[in-house]
């Protein structure tokens, strides 16, 4: 039986609150995006490994395009993988 | 002058005399046309998915510095003929790529478990470029507070 605080978690936790979102980049002043920095990426990636959208990780439009530029480089140097299971 | 980082994975499965090698040819090559500005031995790493059987591989990535770009073409010919290298990229880097790899060099990036990540790596940046930063921070500073607290009270209160 999936409890309450299972449910909880099934999907992402961000999307039934109402927080500001913002721009991590923009606000934070990171003007690189490294594509060797796998666990940095991970962040902007579902469970199987695909790019999360703009309207969940409120990147700008800018940052988000160097974000998943950065996410198929790492894919390419198997850093990170194409299609997985259990990501994370 | 342009800045450019070659990464590229090397078998594994070779002996590490070979494997040195391997890695020198191309060092060398970069070496002739321009500067080198860093070499990384990332080492051996687990890989994401195979490739040509191969489950781990020897990473490399090589930072450098030429007048212009007429190296790469022969370089990346010369490794995908090579079957020594399991894979490559070449990438050319902005000022702002070699500003991020000077600073992660002096160690001002640093490999951050999960949450502190996030604010390590924006504060050593901030330093580096006080200028647009600030009006970004004073405006947001209030959003800063509050998003700032962990998720718990927001999603208990859910429940």
């Amino acid at each position: 039986m999936a409890t309450r605080e299972v449910i909880k978690f099934l999907s992402n936790p961000k999307i039934g609150g109402k927080r500001d979102k913002y721009c991590r980049f923009r606000k934070f002043g990171i003007k690189h995006i490294d594509y060797k920095d796998a666990d940095f990426l991970e962040q902007f990636v579902n469970e199987q490994g695909k790019v999360l959208p703009r309207r969940i990780t409120g990147n700008s439009l800018k940052y988000q395009r160097r974000v998943s530029t950065a996410i198929k480089r790492a894919r390419h140097l198997a850093l990170m993988p194409y299609v997985t299971d259990l990501l994370k | 002058m342009r800045n450019y980082e070659v990464t590229f994975i090397v078998d594994p499965t070779l002996s590490s005399d070979e494997i040195k090698s391997a890695a020198k040819k191309y060092v060398d090559t970069v070496k002739g046309a321009g500067k080198i500005v860093h070499i990384d031995e990332m080492g051996l790493r687990q890989l994401a998915y195979p490739i040509k059987r191969r489950n781990t591989g020897i990473y490399y990535c090589v930072e450098f510095e030429v007048e212009n770009g007429e190296v790469i073409p022969g370089l990346e010919l010369a490794m995908t003929r090579d079957d020594a290298i399991l894979r490559f990229l070449s990438v050319r880097l902005d000022k702002h790529g070699v500003k991020y790899n000077e600073d992660k060099r002096a160690g001002k990036i640093g490999k951050i478990v999960k949450k502190k990540k996030k604010e390590e790596e924006p504060q050593n940046k901030r330093k580096g470029k006080p200028r647009g930063n600030s009006n970004n921070n004073k405006r947001k500073s209030n959003d800063n507070s509050s998003a700032a607290k962990p998720k718990a009270p927001d999603t208990e209160a859910k429940a």
